[in-house]
């Protein structure tokens, strides 16, 4: 996955660029609005991470001019403009989504690859999600695993359906607050975790291997480690 | 009345002097106190010898000027319309003085002839006081009288004059002013008899020296009394100018003298204390909250120093340096958790976040947030129960009020366990009452005491109960902050036992535009709004 970061600060940069390095991306950094903009244009990034307040063009100026030009290249915003309303200026402006500073690098990790796997996908969502044995029909509202139905409740249906969506990938647990519930409050507790060990206790109960996996200091994962 | 170093001072002010000359001026402290202060700097205190050319500044000096000059050209008018009525009345008086003379002086001559005529004029002529008399021949030559010359040809022109005339020879030189008639006698004699206007002239000159002399009067007063009037004023303006200053400077505890006599000045003075007072008080709000804000932070930044640094000095293994760094992050995590909240509440306080208001369904939000929390409920031993009303509606913002409600919920979990043990159940209800909706969330814990429900909804503040749970004291001073600026109001009560936080917003409107009619019941009603923030 190629990236390019637009972070005026020099040492964050270097850290971000350091870290999706690491875990096999190849990130590209500008230090201005403008540099951005000249190098986004040029093409070929899978993904943008545009911070909010960058000397001569700002962030937001950037996505929408980039949007103007009908390049559709996903982008998230960082910003230490962390409120609601700035939040909602963001996504206005144009980007796919937003992260409020301080963050933690596997959260923005997380929600990078979900933005450049999102870009790969088909247009139109698939009707039924297959992981391994595990077997979730969208239409008819059933899963099953390995043929046997396992009922769940409607929220733990589309919790189980955004992890199964991005499954393979890292889900944080903002992202299933924001995704599942739509709500981007801090709820200050560990209220997604109860959520998930529910689910998991109904999709991996008496099957082997387990399907819902905790990543540790970033989130969840649906994954088959059968094959 | 200007001394001269003054009126330059006062003429090189509002002279063309550019700024840097002006700059050159202040350095040389030569400047005026009368330049508008630049870049914050203090403009100096005011000195006495300044006074007079401000005097023509004051509004006081003003109005005065203005009074003086309406009312003398006032006094000027009666008193002439006084002088000059006075003058004919007094002309009249000697007109008809004459006009019986005459006639009394003809039957004479008409009876006795010239020489009885004659006699009678000479005998009145030496009278004390008398009038003027002349009598002459047909050509002109004096027969008898006490007048020695008169203009030539008054004789001529019988009927009434003004003419200057002479008693004595000598005294042609200068002459005396008189009303005069003449009158024919039978065989073309004529008799002229008239009266000194000396008196007449003496009152008009009176008149005269008095209208002067008032009018000089009532201007010496004027600028007398404007003088002492605007010195009064100016002397408790620059009383208030220098206690602000004093303010500036530092002093907070300065207040504005107050005279007692409920004038305008002393209604300022009153307005302008309780601001101080108002001030004050906020400063000390903010001074506490500082502390707080240092308290409350230092303790966990402290934490998080010790454990790198004890991480440094003792950690054996990469699995034990691994685990500070762990317990660092989440340190720092918290910290953010605290910083987020502060600002947000600092935001909601000074009500800044007016935008994304929309018609929101409470309903939804209120059972989807009981939802969110049920399994949370369940693990800690307690029984969540929604009663919700279908529909509700309320205008505000979705993140704010869900958030308000999270922290309340997130409160009743962590804090509303029985002391006893037995029925843990925290019910969230909402419903409508009347054009407003109320919220509640309420617990079986061991509650808030009553003496504490004012302070708990302040920032930091933890019961000592409180102490041993994770938290910082900012959720219900956050909740707090989201209903004051949707409108409502939030209290606390005795849930007999246990805590019930009761949360009243403006009803929303069924259409958006329908605000006027959604903000005058409201006001009309209970709900507190003390921040005075718009109900939409």
């Amino acid at each position: 996955m190629r990236l390019l970061i637009v972070e005026d600060d020099t040492e964050a940069a270097a850290y971000l660029t350091k870290a999706f390095r690491e875990v096999g991306h190849v990130a590209d950094h500008a230090a201005d609005g403008l540099e951005g903009y000249a190098m986004a244009e040029g093409g070929g990034y899978d993904v943008l991470v545009i911070d909010r307040m960058l000397p001569r063009l700002d962030g937001l100026s950037l996505i929408r001019s980039l949007r103007e030009q009908k390049d559709e290249t996903p982008a998230l915003i960082l910003s230490a403009l962390a409120q609601v309303d700035d939040r909602v200026k963001g996504l206005r402006a144009g980007g796919d989504d937003y992260l409020p500073k301080p963050y933690a690098f596997s959260e923005l990790l997380a929600r990078v690859e979900v933005l450049a796997r999102r870009r790969g996908a088909p247009a139109s969502e698939p009707t039924t999600y297959r992981v391994g044995e595990l077997v979730l029909d969208r239409l008819a509202h059933r899963v099953t695993r390995e043929g046997q139905e396992v009922v769940l409740q409607p929220r733990e249906f589309r919790l189980l359906e955004y992890l199964m969506k991005h499954a393979g990938q890292v889900v944080t647990r903002t992202m299933l607050l924001e995704n599942v519930w739509d709500y981007h409050f801090d709820p200050q507790t560990n209220v997604i975790d109860v959520h998930v060990s529910r689910l998991r206790a109904k999709v991996d109960k008496g099957f082997e291997p387990p399907m819902i996996h905790t990543i540790r200091g970033a989130g969840y994962m649906v994954r088959d480690t059968a094959r | 009345m200007t001394p001269p170093a003054d009126s330059k001072a006062f003429s090189s002010e509002v002279g063309t002097g550019s700024r840097e000359e002006n700059a050159a001026k202040e350095k040389n402290g030569a400047i005026s106190r009368l330049e508008a202060p630049r870049n914050g700097s203090i403009p100096p205190a005011p000195k006495r010898q300044k006074f007079l050319p401000t005097l023509f500044r004051t509004t006081a000096f003003k109005l005065t000027a203005a009074y003086l000059v309406i009312f003398a050209l006032f006094a000027a008018f009666v008193l002439g319309y006084v002088a000059w009525n006075a003058q004919r009345l007094l002309a009249d008086q000697i007109r008809s003085t004459i006009d019986a003379e005459i006639q009394g002086l003809a039957e004479q001559a008409r009876q006795g002839g010239i020489r009885r005529l004659v006699n009678i004029v000479e005998r009145r002529s030496r009278g004390p006081g008398a009038s003027l008399y002349l009598v002459t021949t047909p050509v002109g030559e004096r027969v008898a009288g006490n007048v020695e010359a008169i203009p030539p040809g008054t004789l001529d022109k019988p009927g009434e004059s003004e003419i200057e005339y002479s008693r004595t020879a000598e005294g042609i030189e200068t002459p005396s002013r008189a009303i005069v008639r003449v009158f024919v006698l039978p065989a073309g004699f004529r008799l002229l008899v008239g009266r000194d206007l000396e008196e007449r002239d003496r009152l008009g000159a009176v008149i005269r020296r008095a209208i002067g002399w008032s009018l000089a009067l009532i201007f010496i007063l004027g600028c007398f009394a404007s003088w002492f009037v605007a010195r009064r004023v100016l002397k408790r303006i620059d009383g208030m100018s220098e206690t602000a200053h004093g303010i500036m400077e530092g002093d907070l505890k300065g207040r504005l003298a107050i005279t007692g006599t409920g004038d305008e000045l002393d209604r300022l003075a009153l307005n302008f204390n309780a601001m101080l007072d108002r001030i004050g008080e906020l400063m000390a709000g903010m001074q506490q909250v500082t502390d707080n804000i240092a308290h409350d932070l230092k303790t966990p930044l402290t934490r998080l120093r010790n454990r790198a640094e004890e991480a440094l000095r003792s950690a054996q293994s990469p699995d034990e340096l691994r685990g500070a760094l762990d317990g660092a992050i989440e340190e720092a995590d918290n910290l953010i958790r605290v910083f987020n909240a502060l600002l947000m509440i600092a935001r909601l306080e000074a009500g800044r976040i007016s935008e994304n208001m929309s018609e929101l369904d409470l309903s939804e939000i209120v059972s989807g947030l009981a939802e969110l929390y049920e399994p949370l409920a369940e693990e800690a031993g307690l029984s969540l129960t929604c009663e919700v009303a279908p529909g509700l509606k309320v205008h505000g913002n979705r993140e704010l009020i869900g958030q308000a409600l999270n922290n309340l919920i997130d409160n009743a979990l962590k804090y509303g366990a029985p002391e006893q043990g037995g029925d843990g159940s925290v019910t969230v209800s909402a419903r409508q009452m009347g054009d407003q909706v109320e919220l509640s969330v309420a617990d079986r814990g061991p509650g808030v005491p009553e003496a504490d429900r004012g302070r708990v909804l302040d920032r930091f503040v933890r019961l000592d109960a409180s102490r041993s749970k994770p938290g910082f004291g900012l959720g219900l001073s956050l909740a707090a902050g989201v209903v004051r600026l949707h409108g409502g109001g939030l209290r606390l009560e005795d849930n007999a036992p246990g805590l019930r936080v009761v949360i009243l917003l403006p009803a929303g409107s069924p259409k958006p535009v329908d605000t006027p009619a959604l903000a005058e019941p409201a006001a009309s009603t209970a709900a507190p709004n003390p921040a005075g923030l718009p109900s939409h």
